[in-house]
């Protein structure tokens, strides 16, 4: 049986990757950050997953608005990096789990939601910047990869409570597949920040440290918000936690916060981490 | 009398200095944001920066989009239905970051811009025992 080990919860502003090519991970701008990642490196060192299985929005790489999908699951063999306009790349190439993607598919329609469904598809910053971060020393990715792709940049977005709800139907998934790998499951984006408009570099440290302290026993509270109620607390972006809230879901099992790093600003971003702990059976 | 409100926009949430991309803005920005989707790849970028008239020809960019992108104009860009995403690709090419759009549209100069950010000072860690 396969096992749900936890969830790795990041930010993934690309100026992350910038610093990672740098070898900043010291700087006094950037360590804040970068030391947030220790528990994360013992956990996964610990737990050695074999797939990951990443929530995530797409930021004009693979999608466009001309073809722009709510929920998008990859289901293919191999994905890959391409550049996104500034240059920056040197990501390493994924290897996929199509069988796991289209067990997922199965149960999520099953469910009915209506993914669109991609045997090819290029991921960006928001897969590439987490995986650095979780892996920095790899030569090559330990994990096969599911990318589940969300709508978080083209009005009407989905809802909190639809990516939760989207998540759990996939955690249904993985707690089913018949296969014997342990799963780790990634949210990626926020938190508060906001790139456009005369209120550009808006941060609410309120309202992230409200989703820091009920995402993983009441994700529930996270769902009060519609999405523009979310753009208001949180910026244009911070709409990102639709991610956070959807890999949440995917936990479907007894869960305990091992870790959380907060930390203001990286770039336009309120940056931060939360490492979480899921068992199929609740320790007494 | 009751006032029937039949546009689309007039129940609109208004979000002050904050714009949502919706339907009406993807539609008005839609060449904008396919350029600067091109500039995904390193040849379309140079082609822009050789002849930046003829490139946003290509797109067949509105007046309104055309002018902004000669005037460096990031809030008009947003206004004609840029996407910061988008935009950002734009950005690139003209050498501006994120944090130098975040200048542009809040009036800041970009040093006070940063301060602004850095002013919040967090950083906030737990671990489990």
């Amino acid at each position: 049986m396969s096992e749900i080990v936890g969830g790795i919860f990041t930010s993934h502003v690309p100026g992350i990757g910038a610093a990672i090519a740098k070898g900043l991970q010291q700087d006094p701008y950037w360590k804040p950050f970068f030391d947030g990642f220790v528990p994360v490196h013992q956990f996964l060192e610990r737990e050695k997953p074999d797939v990951a299985v990443v929530f995530y929005n797409d930021h004009g790489l693979n999608f466009f608005l001309d073809k722009m999908p709510t929920f998008a699951i990859g289901a293919a063999a191999d994905y890959r990096h391409e550049d996104e306009g500034w240059g920056i790349g040197g990501f390493k190439p994924f290897v996929g789990h199509p069988a796991l993607s289209w067990h997922i598919i199965e149960q999520v329609v099953g469910d009915e939601f209506d993914p669109v469904t991609c045997q090819s598809m290029l991921v960006d910053h928001g897969v590439c910047v987490p995986f650095e971060l979780c892996w920095p020393d790899a030569k090559a990715w330990p994990v096969k990869l599911v990318p589940i792709c969300i709508n978080t940049v083209q009005h009407p977005l989905p809802s909190p409570k639809r990516a939760l709800a989207l998540g759990r139907s996939v955690g249904k998934a993985l707690e089913s597949w018949p296969g014997d790998e342990k799963i780790v499951v990634l949210g990626t984006g926020g938190l508060s920040h906001q790139l456009d408009g005369e209120r550009a570099g808006h941060i609410n440290v309120d309202y992230d440290k409200f989703c820091l302290r009920n995402i993983v026993a009441d994700p529930e509270a996270l769902t009060q918000h519609d999405t523009l109620d979310i753009v208001e607390l949180a910026g244009s972006q911070g709409v990102e936690i639709l991610n956070w809230l959807a890999a949440r879901g995917a936990l479907t099992g007894s869960v305990r916060e091992l870790a959380h790093n907060y930390h203001v600003p990286i770039s336009n971003t309120a940056a931060a981490t939360l490492l979480v702990e899921n068992h199929a059976t609740v320790h007494a | 009398m009751l006032m029937t409100r039949t546009d689309s926009t007039a129940a609109r949430r208004v979000i002050p200095g904050t714009p949502v991309f919706d339907g009406d803005a993807a539609q008005k920005g839609l060449g904008l944001n396919a350029m600067c989707y091109s500039f995904n790849q390193a040849a379309n970028r140079a082609a822009f920066v050789a002849d930046e008239a003829g490139y946003m020809d290509r797109f067949a960019l509105t007046d309104p989009q055309r002018e902004a992108v000669r005037q460096r104009d990031v809030p008009g860009m947003i206004a004609a239905g840029g996407n910061v995403y988008y935009l950002a690709k734009l950005a690139g090419i003209l050498g501006l970051n994120v944090q130098d759009l975040g200048a542009l549209q809040t009036g800041l100069p970009i040093e006070e811009f940063k301060a602004a950010l850095l002013a919040h000072g967090v950083t906030e860690r737990s671990v489990a025992p």
